[in-house]
């Protein structure tokens, strides 16, 4: 198969044999072609040359439609539910051939028989938009089973689920796989998912096979050897001694509300002082989004003081300048960008006013601007059609090193990430918390909140959990054991503490 | 009797009496902005649509002498408004908002336009059922003199409210209207699916200007309308986008409208102009109890432009 975008060759001549019946993992960096395989797949793109077999015939899929009756269904990273809309109505919805008048008590019928067979359950009446990250996975995935798809494509769809969820969203997959009932093509840059769930794997690199096979018969240095090639892998940063210096940011009994008004954090106290790394674990929507949109300035907390340096922190953007503080927050495209601007004017967003890019303080140059956009567009291998490209060109991995280039700058004093490597490829995640973990050993003070167990266990001096908007426990690095911590994210033990 | 004998019941049953006529116009408009902007569009065009089916609806009527085969050629005047409102609106690039206001004044313009020879001419008017035959008192027979399409609008609620839930097509209108991108994995013509729902939403609205043309006021006139089809987009909003809250809703509207008539009955006339604006206060005052700083407005189709 073969598929050229503009002057990008996104697809280099792959062929993939997928066996009936068995859980095959596709594995790749951000932009080796895994996601334009499989849209060819689907129908949404039309491969430039080369064929698709199924069951030994030549098929020509011209639109998602054609792939559906084909049985295969396929499971976005994106979420494609309509949120106001029930379970029972959603996996309706999926259905081309609804009545035009709609017989609730009989579809309703099928529905629960429908899911009674199922290896996993929901509940038919629950909102779309009341479920959680993995409820509506698991809804994606029924989807497709009730559309009677035989092929199962898999799209990244841990990107967006805490371990334990990915966990048991991919083992419900397997024992589909392993009945027969499915065959599950699971799309991934995660080397745990393929050793933990797949039978077979075909590795691309640079839109071509880079081998592949039965997971039983390859050794993690193989898979890795495959992925990245030869090619070092950048940044291992060792940790420095700890040397913690004074408090530096300290929140105290701060509560904020989520956008539909009801409390999301909840009297909060914390602390993190210069030099350590305290990590806040935690299921997604346990507030920890609005706590980082507060310290941010993007949301007014209800109460609580914050202070910075011992002096309250009202979170302007002169007060940020003079503090150091810098932010890495989630989805970082809407939050921390503006989509219609160039990546030079985003590189920009937090000093183009001041000098050497702003002359007298008002008078932008922009040579300077576009020069320093050219350093860390290098620096950071952003790939990009250049500082004038729009930033929401940009794809989600690369939105994200562009945030990190221009927050992490080198002389942030107190820096607060919110899942810094979620979508990344691993050697950028490699990469990001080398210089998360630099800019600790140079002293700064890191607020690091991440729904991923293992990040925090290799980062963090000190980790809390948070669970409902409070801090339900703290822990020393040294003394850390990942399933306690595991215990208190689900809320298996509730009594508010004090980081 | 004279209304004055009545006294402050004289004032609640006009209003009473008002609500149920005047609601009937803000119920069609309200249901119209509500399939439409459920559909995931803006419809700001609504009054000059309005204004449109009361002069079709109008001059049909005196050309024809049938009030019923105006109200017809409103609806259809309706329909053909809302159809160029989505049609331009599918165009790429194209903002339903800026469409909208280009539709409204358009509307308005065109209306007056072809409306001149009709000022001066008086129109057979719709029949109305009067229901409060049981009384003898004046007051309370001309509060329940009630227009057949008063009952028609709140079917048309009760068929929305149903329709959403209960057909093929609501599924799809609300889908595409909160996710548009799923609606389209799905195999769903959004463009298509938003064009027959603004169609609809302009047929609701013609209905709504003949009734203003054919009931009640029940002539045709510049500035007839009144503001009512922009109140419409706050009407949905104070309504949650639910077909049947339309109708609590127009009523209150309704209600509001006739508070300055209603108390010219027990003479207090001094502040007829003042009280004729309570119906744009009432819109002031809920615009800012339902928009908040804190948090979005609960139940609002996703993919609504203004509310992004």
């Amino acid at each position: 198969m073969r598929k050229r975008f503009g002057n990008v060759q996104a697809l280099d001549g792959v062929s993939v044999r997928f066996e009936p019946g068995t859980f095959h993992a596709l594995l790749g960096e951000n932009g080796a072609g895994k996601s334009t395989l499989v849209k060819c797949l689907m129908g949404f793109h039309a491969a430039d040359s080369g064929v698709i077999r199924i069951d030994g015939e030549a098929r020509a899929i011209p639109d998602p439609r054609a792939a559906h009756a084909l049985g295969l269904g396929m499971v976005y990273q994106h979420f494609t539910l309509v949120p106001s809309m029930t379970v029972a109505e959603n996996l309706l919805l999926a259905r081309a051939d609804i009545a035009g008048l709609i017989d609730w008590r009989a579809e309703r019928r099928g529905i629960d028989a429908f899911l009674a067979r199922m290896p996993f359950s929901l509940d038919p009446d629950a909102p779309a938009v009341t479920l959680a990250a993995g409820e509506k996975q698991k809804l994606e995935i029924l989807k497709q089973l009730y559309l009677g798809a035989q092929v199962l494509i898999l799209d990244e769809p841990t990107s967006v689920l805490t371990p334990q969820e990915s966990d048991e969203v991919l083992c419900h997959a397997r024992r589909l796989a392993d009945a027969g009932v499915l065959t599950v093509v699971l799309i991934t840059h995660k080397f745990r998912e393929v050793r933990a769930h797949a039978r077979e794997v075909s590795v691309m690199r640079g839109g071509r096979n880079a081998g592949g096979g039965p997971v039983a018969a390859l050794d993690a240095d193989a898979l890795v050897e495959m992925t990245f090639g030869e090619r070092p892998v950048a940044g291992s940063t060792r940790r420095g001694d700890r040397t913690t210096g004074e408090r530096y940011l300290e929140l105290r009994g701060m509560s904020a509300l989520n956008d539909r008004g009801a409390p999301a954090v909840r009297e909060l106290s914390l602390q993190v002082a210069a030099g350590e790394i305290v990590g806040v674990a935690g299921v997604s929507g346990n507030g920890q989004r609005e706590l980082v949109e507060v310290l941010a300035g993007q949301r007014e907390p209800e109460s609580g003081e914050i202070t910075v340096a011992g002096r309250a922190y009202r979170r302007t953007r002169a007060e940020m300048r003079a503090l150091g503080v810098f932010l890495l927050a989630e989805e970082p495209l809407a939050s921390s960008c503006v989509r219609a601007l160039s990546v030079a004017d985003n590189l920009a967003l937090r000093d183009f006013d001041a000098p050497p890019f702003a002359r007298a303080g008002w008078l932008v140059d922009r040579a300077a601007i576009e020069r320093r956009a050219r350093d860390l567009i290098g620096r950071f291998s952003i790939r990009c059609a250049g500082p004038h490209a729009r930033v929401d060109t940009l794809s989600g991995g690369n939105v994200q090193r562009a945030v990190l280039a221009r927050e992490l700058s080198g002389d942030e004093r107190l820096l607060v990430a919110q899942n810094p490597c979620l979508g990344l490829d691993y050697g950028a995640t490699r990469e990001i918390r080398s210089r998360i973990l630099e800019a600790r050993n140079r002293g700064a003070a890191v607020l690091l909140l991440s729904e991923d167990l293992d990040e925090l266990l290799e980062l963090a001096d000190r980790i809390v959990v948070m669970l409902d908007g409070r801090l339900v426990f703290a822990t020393e690095r040294a003394q850390a054991g990942a399933s306690e911590i595991g215990r208190h994210m689900t809320g298996h033990h509730a009594a508010s503490v004090t980081a | 009797m004279s209304p004055g004998e009545l006294g402050w019941w004289g004032v609640a049953i006009a209003i009473l009496g008002g609500a149920i006529r005047v609601s009937t116009p803000y119920l069609f408009v309200s249901l119209a902005e509500t399939l439409t902007e459920k559909s995931g569009r803006v419809n700001l065009g609504l009054e000059g649509t309005l204004l449109m089916g009361a002069m079709s609806g109008y001059g049909v009527s005196y050309l024809s002498g049938s009030p019923w085969l105006g109200v017809a050629a409103a609806a259809g005047a309706g329909a053909a408004f809302g159809l160029l409102h989505a049609a331009v609106c599918n165009l790429p690039r194209v903002n339903d908002v800026a469409v909208g206001i280009a539709l409204f004044i358009f509307g308005t313009g065109l209306a007056f336009f072809l409306g001149k020879p009709f000022v001066q001419p008086q129109a057979p008017r719709l029949p109305t059922f009067e229901l409060g035959g049981f009384s003898s008192v004046p007051a309370i027979r001309a509060a329940l003199d009630v227009s057949p399409l008063f009952f028609a609008g709140i079917a048309a609620a009760l068929i929305m409210r149903w329709a959403f839930v209960n057909t093929r097509w609501g599924l799809i209108v609300r889908a595409v209207g909160d996710n548009a991108e799923a609606a389209r994995a799905a195999g769903y013509p959004v463009n298509l699916t938003r064009t027959l729902a603004t169609a609809t939403g302009g047929l609701l609205a013609g209905i709504a200007g003949a009734f203003l043309s054919l009931s009640y006021p029940g002539t045709w006139a510049e500035g007839l309308s009144s503001g009512q089809g922009l109140m419409a987009v706050t009407l949905v909003i104070f309504a949650r986008w639910r077909a049947l809250n339309c109708i609590w809703v127009s009523l209150l509207f309704g209600g509001a409208s006739a508070l300055g008539p209603a108390l010219q009955t027990v003479g207090v006339a001094g502040y007829y102009y003042l009280l004729g604006a309570a119906p744009y206060v009432l819109t002031l005052a809920l615009l800012i109890a339902s928009s908040s700083r804190r948090h979005r407005l609960v139940g609002a189709p996703g993919e609504l432009s203004i509310n992004r």
